[in-house]
């Protein structure tokens, strides 16, 4: 066991855990961060993704040693008020089904858009690959995606 | 609290107190569960002037505010009947939809149950079956609480009640100018000994629907799955709880031996270990422990399981056999008229066999469940996702050999469903471990427990035969499935819309011993498969084009053309689309919805690429417009995820698969530019749609690499390797 300090959904955070835990089980076992899912445990499904320094990774393989220091964000902390633009496209488009993938795919789509205001079809169909939809909500996530890049101007 | 009241003919109070759509004559029976007259506020004696708000109905809750809770019978597992049912409700109570909240109801069969299918009540939610097994009952419900608002305004203010009628939670009194509050009215509001019947006049008109049909209605789960607070069970975290898993029987039927048990339990965390029937449980302080504490487990499991002598690959020539073997009878799904003779004397005759493998729910939750059991064994708690809520609180009673009463019941969202979750197993194994632990318990499947320990919808072969007479008509039609599931491989076998005088329609099942399964659909997704491949094979035969084929074959069935010629249409079927690309045709009923699509393809680095798909629906009336579309959108990009990658190879009983890395799904990247559907306008009584659309896809995407190609693909999923195959074998 170790403890480790980071930052999450700003908030300065410090767990006792051990080095080797994904951070995924401390989310949710531990933090009481649910938004986070468990589905395939590696790293293929993007059920589990929440942003490093802004940037999507699944938090299933992501061992509690690579977290000191980082800033964590889950779907959680996205926004204040479930304001992120991407959340209200969710709602207006009607995105999601079951969804338990649905967290993955905001965060993806967050992250997409950080690093490329207006991403192409092809761009948002390559940066949305690594997560999956068991119940088809993905032609409405990309309905969503390109709202929300629509009115960004 | 609940009276007795007499069933009488036409009466609207039934003593099983479920709702009873019908058949036509002796119509809907509204629960009616008689809850106490005045619902205090807590704490409050009665007769004290301080009633606040009233339950009029086990159905409705309405508070003097104003404000409405509608409680929802069904799971909700992403299909949206949560909030399709109580928009049922509210419309023909005349609810102000903007005060409506909808809170799960209790699992509670007697009350909250539809007919289910072997006589009872059952809140069972399966088969798309939820909006059209509860439309007519939650209208008269609906009916019967706006019946006693009236008649509470009229007493209020002593006038007839043929003088009021009601607008969005009101009743208004035109002669006089008033109105008065649904909220108002539950201030003083008192409620009869019986439910007020209502006849099917008394209805609205469904040209009066505001709710029903309006595509504004957001669904109600929606803000909570957006920023993560959405629970499921897998979410669910007790004080002092610990976590369960499993290391289950790698080969059905197998059963374990544990050699290490010392070693296990002297593991730090480790709470537990137990062994079942087919498994050992491990029950640890954290999950982690649990996870890694399984794979230290040496487990020796006994041979000779039924389940060993199956092989998925070599499977299809022995159904091949098996179909081919005239000495062998199976169970007849239709017969009607003489195929043998009329095939015997075709003028052309076809034949062809369609494959199918095994396929995997992939609910994208796994499978979990959060179980506590009173220290005295005597009670218990559960918080889950499951198709089947009463089912699995009646299965927990029965494990722990208590009453169904002593079971507290917590149903939760489910991540997915797909028919996986309509049985109680994983319910019944997080109650063994929980009541060994003594503690409440998460019990946990790994993704790879959930593909290892699937329950599969079964591969099968259909061996379709044909005769066509001169005049071109389909004299003679044989369909001949083999395979293992037994009665889940019948499902959708039927042409309840292509008139065949003579034909036989034959189950002939296989035991493997394998675990299979419901699967959305069902028998729909290889049955229409190989009808609507089929089809187009003869269609083509007869130098016909395939969808003309299907109108002449629909000649008598006007509500089926008409969903088939909407699809050619927005497709613009006669057209010829661009270079390298081809559209294939497909129909399909299933749960009583018609359904109808074209897909344009191309080949693209050896499989195939879906650009754009047409659907047309007739789903009866529909209650959520926009849902409707959604679910049809659904059912387009899961069929072809089936129909594209998905396989479960089992070798010697085992499943070689075992995560998302070697059990492909459809992803974004697969996904076709457009998916365009559209839903016929109808007043006919809703259908199922969770499901509909979803058959049409393995016969559409065939059909369409046919048109490309000129060969035929007949074995799912179409992966590059077959794709060559057939490609290369007559290139």
């Amino acid at each position: 066991m170790a403890k480790i300090s980071f930052n999450l959904n700003g908030e300065d955070v410090t767990v006792d855990a051990d080095p080797g835990t994904p951070l995924l089980w401390i989310l949710r076992e531990e933090l009481d961060l649910t938004g986070p899912k468990y589905s395939c445990g590696i790293a293929v499904c993007g059920a589990c993704a929440i942003h490093i320094n802004g940037e999507a990774t699944p938090s299933c393989i992501t061992p509690m040693s690579l977290v000191e220091g980082r800033k964590i964000t889950t779907i959680e902390g996205l926004s204040q008020d479930n304001d992120h633009p991407l959340q209200q496209a969710w709602t207006e488009e009607q995105v999601p089904q079951c969804g338990y993938c649905q967290s993955g795919m905001i965060m993806f789509a967050a992250s997409l858009l950080n690093k490329n205001k207006k991403p192409s079809r092809e761009e948002i169909d390559e940066g949305m690959n690594r997560v999956l939809c068991r119940c088809g909500t993905y032609l409405r996530v990309r309905k969503a995606i390109e709202k929300v890049i629509r009115e960004n101007g | 609290m609940k009276k007795e009241t007499k069933e009488k003919t036409g009466s609207l109070v039934s003593r099983r107190n479920f709702l009873k759509a019908g058949g036509g004559v002796a119509f809907a029976v509204a629960a009616y569960a008689l809850l106490p007259k005045l619902d205090l506020v807590e704490g409050a004696p009665p007769g004290e002037g301080n009633l606040v708000e009233q339950k009029v109905f086990a159905w409705v809750h309405i508070r003097t505010d104003g404000r409405i809770t509608i409680y929802n019978p069904a799971a909700e597992m992403g299909q949206g009947s949560m909030t399709a049912l109580p928009v049922i409700l509210a419309e023909e109570m005349d609810a102000d939809w903007a005060n409506v909240k909808i809170e799960q109801s209790p699992i509670e069969p007697d009350t909250y149950g539809r007919p289910g299918f072997r006589g009872g009540a059952s809140m069972l939610t399966v088969g798309s079956r939820a909006v059209s097994g509860y439309f007519d009952g939650l209208r008269i419900a609906g009916a019967q609480v706006r019946q006693m608002l009236l008649a509470n305004a009229a007493k209020k203010w002593n006038v007839p009640v043929s003088r009021l009628t009601t607008g969005p939670s009101v009743v208004i009194d035109k002669s006089k100018g008033r109105k008065i509050s649904y909220g108002e009215i539950a201030g003083f509001m008192e409620i009869p000994d019986s439910a007020p019947k209502v006849s099917k006049h008394q209805l609205k008109d469904p040209k009066d629907f505001r709710l029903i049909g309006n595509a504004d209605i957001p669904r109600f789960d929606i803000p909570a799955k957006i920023n993560g607070s959405a629970k499921y069970s897998i979410d669910v975290t007790l004080p002092n709880m610990v976590y369960g898993v499993i290391s289950r029987a790698p080969v059905n039927g197998s059963k374990p031996r544990l050699l290490n048990e010392k070693m296990i339990r002297g593991r730090d965390g480790v709470v537990d270990v137990v062994t079942l029937g087919h498994g050992i449980g491990v029950i640890a302080e954290s999950i982690e422990t649990a996870l890694k504490t399984k794979e230290r487990l040496v487990i020796d499991w006994s041979e000779g399981a039924k389940a060993e002598s199956h092989n998925s690959e070599s499977a299809p020539a022995e159904y091949a056999k098996i179909a081919g073997n005239p000495g062998l009878r199976g169970r007849d799904i239709a017969n009607m008229g003489d195929a043998t003779k009329a095939l015997q004397s075709a003028q052309s005759k076809y034949t062809a066999d369609y494959i199918n493998d095994h396929i995997y729910h992939a609910q994208m939750e796994p499978l979990n469940a959060v179980v506590s059991v009173g220290s005295d064994g005597k009670s218990a708690e559960v918080w889950a996702g499951s198709q089947a809520h009463d089912g699995a609180r009646s299965a927990v009673a029965r494990t722990l050999g208590i009453e169904f009463s002593q079971v507290k019941y917590h149903p939760q969202y489910l991540g997915g469903g797909f028919g996986r979750r309509s049985t109680s197993d994983y319910i019944v194994e997080a109650t063994e471990l929980a009541k060994a632990a003594k503690r409440p318990l998460k019990l946990l499947w790994t993704r790879e427990d959930d593909i290892s320990y699937g329950m599969f919808r079964p591969m099968s072969l259909q061996r379709m035969e044909a005769g066509v007479d001169s005049k071109g008509n389909v004299a003679g039609w044989k369909h001949t499935i083999v395979g293992t599931g037994s009665r889940l491989l019948a499902s959708g076998a039927r042409n309840e819309f292509y008139d065949f005088p003579n034909q036989k329609i034959e189950l002939r099942s296989v035991d493997h011993g394998i675990r299979t399964k419901h699967w959305r659909a069902v028998g729909h997704g290889a049955n229409k498969f190989a009808i609507e491949a089929f089809v187009d094979e003869i269609a083509a035969g007869q130098k016909v084009d395939p969808y003309e084929f299907r109108l002449r074959l629909m000649k008598n069935h006007p509500r089926a053309r008409a969903v088939l010629k909407k699809a050619a249409e927005m497709s613009d079927w006669g057209a010829k689309p661009k270079s390298g690309r081809a559209k294939g045709i497909a129909f399909g009923e299933r749960s009583g919805s018609l359904c109808a699509g074209v897909f344009e393809i191309s080949l693209e680095d050896g499989r195939i690429k879906v650009h754009r798909v047409w659907v047309a629906l007739d789903a009866g009336i529909v209650v959520q417009p926009d849902n409707v579309i959604a679910q049809t959108e659904g059912c387009i990009l899961m069929g072809l995820s089936s129909v594209l990658h998905e396989s479960i190879t089992i070798r010697n009983g085992r499943v070689l698969e075992s995560n998302f890395d070697d059990y492909q799904l459809l992803r974004m990247k697969d996904v076709p530019d457009s998916v365009d559907v559209e839903i016929i306008s109808s007043s006919e009584r809703p259908t199922g749609v969770g499901e509909a659309a979803l058959p049409i896809v393995g016969g559409a995407v065939a059909n369409a690499f046919a048109a490309l190609t000129g060969k035929r693909i007949r074995h799912m999923p179409f992966t590059r390797e077959r794709i060559s195959d057939v490609l290369g074998k007559t290139a």
